[in-house]
């Protein structure tokens, strides 16, 4: 038997590229090149700075995510606390060595590429946690141990990221820990308690906000209070997007982008522009993509038959499902303003590397989807 | 296999947490989609206007403001063609350089020129700096030739306003300068309007018109981005010049007054005694209003300010004056019309041995020697004052006020239409009790009988008095503008004599007051009827005349200027057929007759001259209709 599974490890490399999972990577490729004629959209209908950086980017994570996928599933599920304790060393390094841009030190410099381990983390902690909980039996997943440890794991990367100060993605890293925490079936009171202590105790954690991050949470509120101020960025991305119309304003036409009343066109708010361009049906049909691309995801989740493969791709399905989510509902006016790239659309590397490896690894539970891990 | 077993139980837990979430995320999706919907469908027209807002931003440019035209269509008040330099920070490569270059074309005095530096830190580096904005055609035309070297320097051809008769009209037009923010803020449609360099009306006429002349603006609409910086130009909307307004008076008679005025202070008034047109109404001294558009220089305000003859008062409507003599006409038809006195009543003026006592006061008449015995038209004549003492005493100030009122004393002339017109003051008891909050005396009736004391008249309701003295004892409606939508509507027809005896009385008694040997103003007289007139002399003191000085009998001449009296003198002609009436006051101008008549026999010759133009002009407009 041991034998039988030592065979079956071995596929071929024509075979690896035969079972890639083609769906997955169509959407890939058609949510890149729409970033991609976005990019050139926002640098004016020129190939400026911004598109040439995310094209070589876009080429590079890509060819990396397809190395990543002929990775056997069992090597990533053997890094997975090592890849976690890197990340998290390099969070504490951030710390104290790391690049400060726009208020907030979030970058290392790795001579060849500045890296934000804040976005690698969003990875590396669905990783650790999968880890975790594949040997865990379903009656010890609720035991007091596996709670404070799964909640350590969380809090650690959590907490050095708000400090940074980042909330934005600092979100993200704790909802994707807890993802992985619901699919591994820790007790639904657990969730339902949480979410209570943490409704009652918001105002408290509102009064330790940062004066900036308490302005956005009463801009979102009413946007119309400051509209030059802390209001601008909100009501120009809503009448941007509601300006495109059915149909939108058309490729390079956007008005609101084009004259620069839109705030961080590149990245948070490239779905703003992106929408003004091609209006609602443009909007709908880069959701169908991201729909189809979270659906493969789960889909992937669902034929594995490993269970930390499993545990994987539906974490890291529904993350990818809420980060698109948050942005949108940001960008929209139904979330206050908090930091979170488009996965693929931004540009940032960082967040494209972090989006990429989790593909990859998706990519790689598809291949290697008859693989079990004891 | 317990291991088996167990990771089937694992994996139907997390397969049915999968199945829960993807139910969420379904919903989930949903919301965005109908997010989506709500506003790039549902609130599109909304958010498109609010786009549009954004980006398109209008540059509104000052309107060009209507004319002034007299009575035959000469335009008084206009626009020229001002030539100016604009520039435009940001186009220029070397600014330093370039501002300098400007300077020594135009040989700028430091002063103008760090007051142009001074503007340029103001104003954003894409907006327009107006480096000259009245330049004469000279250096224009050099500016024009070094164009080559002036990189981002703009010559500009912009309308102005321009007053071709200059000090002519000051008065009646005021001036236009730059609207500051008091303008802004009392008016509506400036605030509406207002741009950069907009001039709007300071005083006179141009104020009170202000929504009729101002116009509307150009506009030019402007793609701009986030900064404001233009980006494209999309439309060009002309705009409306301002409506034309147009006067009743002469231009010609306008000149002749501004003429017969000079070096003095005074004014002149001329009425159409039927119409109520003013045909002239000057003040002097003027100044020239074309040196406020562009904004007047210190000094030159200073010099007009600090002028002693007090050039920025329209005398004519804001002027308040004892109307001295010229009251008497009033005087005697109040006596007549209550039945106090009639013509033959006769008074003794025995001079100034003899004056008039009452209560330990004296009061003398002008002559020293008497006039004798005079009736009343013998009194009109030659002014005595004894006589009209007495006529007052027995009238009573209070019959005497009525009448003057009805004659338009003590009353705005203009309603509104100018800011600065005073009321003037006729006097009753009741007036002194409620003001003052004394009793009336005595011989306060009897100085107001001729013409001094409370009393106090501007120089245009002299003017109407007479006029309506003139056509017979009817009420007129002075007017300055005319306007076609309500002639005559709102006049009514109201006489304001019991009898028609009585105005002809006091018409004749001014004819022989003018025409007849011994007449006050017999020196001025016309004798051919075409022209003649018939008048009343005024002499107003403006302190009162001590025992010492009426013992000296000095000259006007050797007495100080502020202390000299005011000249007046009312008259109407042609008297045969009467048509025009006027006022002229002279401040400290000696006696009426001397030095006030004499002007009044220059101006009915062209007064009259013009009527037959006048006439024709008018029959030929309607026929045009």
């Amino acid at each position: 038997m041991y034998l039988q599974n030592k065979l079956e490890n071995k596929i071929s490399l024509f075979n690896k590229i035969k079972k890639l999972d083609g769906i997955l990577l169509v959407c890939i490729v058609l949510i890149g090149v729409i970033s991609l004629a976005t990019m050139y959209s926002t640098d004016g209908g020129r190939i400026l700075f911004h598109t040439k950086s995310h094209f070589l980017k876009f080429v590079i994570f890509t060819s990396l995510m397809l190395v990543i996928s002929f990775l056997n599933i069992r090597f990533w599920f053997s890094i997975g606390y090592l890849s976690y304790l890197i990340i998290l060393a390099m969070l504490i390094w951030t710390i104290h060595f790391g690049i400060t841009a726009s208020g907030s030190q979030r970058w290392i410099d790795l001579y060849f590429i500045n890296i934000q381990p804040s976005e690698l983390m969003k990875i590396c902690i669905i990783l650790c946690l999968a880890k975790f909980f594949h040997r865990k039996r379903l009656e010890n997943v609720n035991s007091l141990y596996s709670v404070i440890i799964s909640l350590v794991v969380i809090f650690l990367p959590m907490s050095l990221v708000i400090i940074q100060p980042d909330l934005g993605t600092s979100l993200l890293i704790s909802i994707s820990g807890i993802l992985v925490l619901w699919f591994a079936g820790l007790n639904h009171k657990y969730f339902f308690y949480s979410f209570l202590i943490s409704v009652i105790s918001l105002p408290f954690i509102i009064s330790f906000l940062k004066p900036y991050q308490k302005l956005r949470v009463l801009t979102f509120l009413n946007p119309d209070r400051d509209p030059l101020g802390a209001g601008y960025q909100i009501i120009q991305s809503k009448i941007a997007v509601g300006s495109g119309g059915i149909f939108g304003k058309g490729f390079l036409k956007g008005t609101q982008s084009y004259l620069e009343f839109l705030p961080e066109k590149h990245t948070d708010f490239i779905f703003t522009l992106f929408s003004e361009e091609f209006g609602f049906f443009g909007s709908v049909f880069l959701l169908i993509i991201y729909s189809i691309m979270i659906y493969r995801i789960i889909k992937i989740g669902v034929i594995s038959r490993s269970y930390f493969a499993k545990l994987f791709c539906y974490s890291f399905g529904t993350s990818m499902f809420v980060y698109i989510i948050i942005n949108m509902s940001m960008v929209l006016g139904l979330l206050p303003i908090v930091g979170s790239p488009l996965p693929i659309m931004s540009y940032g590397g960082s967040s494209m590397l972090a989006t990429m490896l989790g593909l990859g690894i998706v990519m790689s539970a598809k291949i290697h989807s008859d693989q079990s891990i004891a | 296999m317990i291991n088996q077993s167990d990771n089937v139980v694992k994996l139907n837990s997390i397969n049915r947490r999968m199945f829960i979430l993807a139910i969420a995320k379904i919903t989930i999706l949903g919301g965005i989609v109908s997010r989506l919907f709500f506003l790039q469908i549902k609130e599109n027209k909304k958010y498109l206007t609010l786009s549009d807002k954004n980006r398109i931003r209008e540059w509104k440019l000052p309107p060009v403001r209507g004319d002034f035209q007299d009575y035959f269509g000469n335009i008084i008040a206009g626009n020229f063609e001002a030539y100016q330099l604009h520039l435009i920070p940001e186009q220029v490569d070397n600014f330093k350089y370039t501002i300098n270059r400007i300077k020594n074309i135009l040989e700028l005095s430091n002063k103008e020129f760090q007051k142009i530096l001074k503007r340029k830190n103001e104003i954003k580096p894409w907006e327009t700096l107006i480096v000259a904005d009245n330049l004469n055609w000279e250096n224009f035309s050099k500016i024009n030739n070094n164009l080559y070297d002036l990189n981002g320097v703009k010559p500009i051809i912009s309308i102005s306003r321009n007053y071709p008769y200059k000090g002519n009209y000051t008065h009646i037009l005021g001036y236009v300068s730059q609207a500051n923010e008091n303008d802004i803020l009392s008016s509506e449609i400036i605030k509406e309007k207002f741009v950069q360099g907009l001039k709007v009306g300071k005083t006179g006429l141009e104020k009170s018109f202000e929504h009729n002349l101002i116009g509307t603006n150009s506009i030019e609409r402007y793609e701009v981005n986030a900064y404001g910086r233009r980006v494209s130009q999309l439309a060009f909307q002309e705009g409306d010049k301002g409506k034309t307004v147009k006067l009743t008076v002469d231009t010609k008679i306008q000149k002749l007054a501004n003429e017969l005025l000079i070096d003095q202070a005074g004014s002149i008034c001329v009425m159409d005694i039927f119409t109520g047109h003013i045909i002239a109404m000057h003040s002097s001294p003027s100044f020239d209003p074309n040196a406020f558009v562009f904004g007047i220089s210190q000094d030159e305000w200073q010099l007009i300010r600090n002028n002693p003859m007090k050039p920025l008062i329209n005398k004519s409507i804001s002027g308040n004056y004892s109307p001295g003599s010229t009251i008497k006409p009033i005087v005697a038809l109040s006596a007549l019309e209550n039945g106090i006195v009639n013509p033959n009543f006769t008074v003794h003026c025995r001079g100034h041995k003899h004056p008039l006592e009452l209560y330990g006061q004296t009061y003398h008449c002008w002559k020293k020697e008497g006039h004798g015995y005079v009736n009343m038209k013998e009194a009109m004549k030659q002014s005595c004052d004894s006589y009209f003492y007495e006529v007052a005493r027995r009238l009573g100030v209070d019959k005497l006020s009525e009448t003057a009122k009805k004659f338009g004393l003590g009353k705005k002339v203009f309603n509104d239409l100018f800011g600065n017109e005073k009321n003037g003051l006729v006097p009753n008891t009741e007036w002194k009790k409620n003001v003052i909050g004394r009793n009336w005396l005595l011989g306060e009736t009897i100085i107001t009988g001729i013409g001094q004391g409370y009393i106090q008249t501007t120089p245009i309701q002299l003017c109407l008095m007479t006029a309506q003295i003139a056509n017979g004892g009817h009420k007129i409606y002075p007017k300055l503008v005319i306007d076609d939508n309500l002639s005559f509507e709102n006049d009514k027809f109201i006489s304001l004599v019991n009898s028609k005896k009585h105005i002809k009385f006091i018409q004749e008694a001014m004819f022989s007051s003018t025409n007849e040997i011994r007449g006050t103003s017999y020196k001025s007289r016309i004798d051919d009827p075409k022209y003649q007139f018939a008048g009343k002399t005024g002499t107003a003191q403006v302190k009162r005349i001590t025992d010492r000085d009426r013992e000296l009998d000095l000259k006007t001449s050797e007495i100080p200027y502020e202390e000299r009296d005011h000249a007046l003198y009312v008259a109407f002609g042609p008297y045969k057929n009467p048509r025009y009436a006027l006022s002229i006051l002279i401040e400290h101008g000696g006696s009426g007759g001397s030095n006030a008549a004499p002007l009044a026999k220059k101006l009915f010759k062209e007064i009259v001259d013009r009527h037959e133009i006048r006439k024709n002009f008018e029959t030929k407009k309607y026929l045009n209709i």
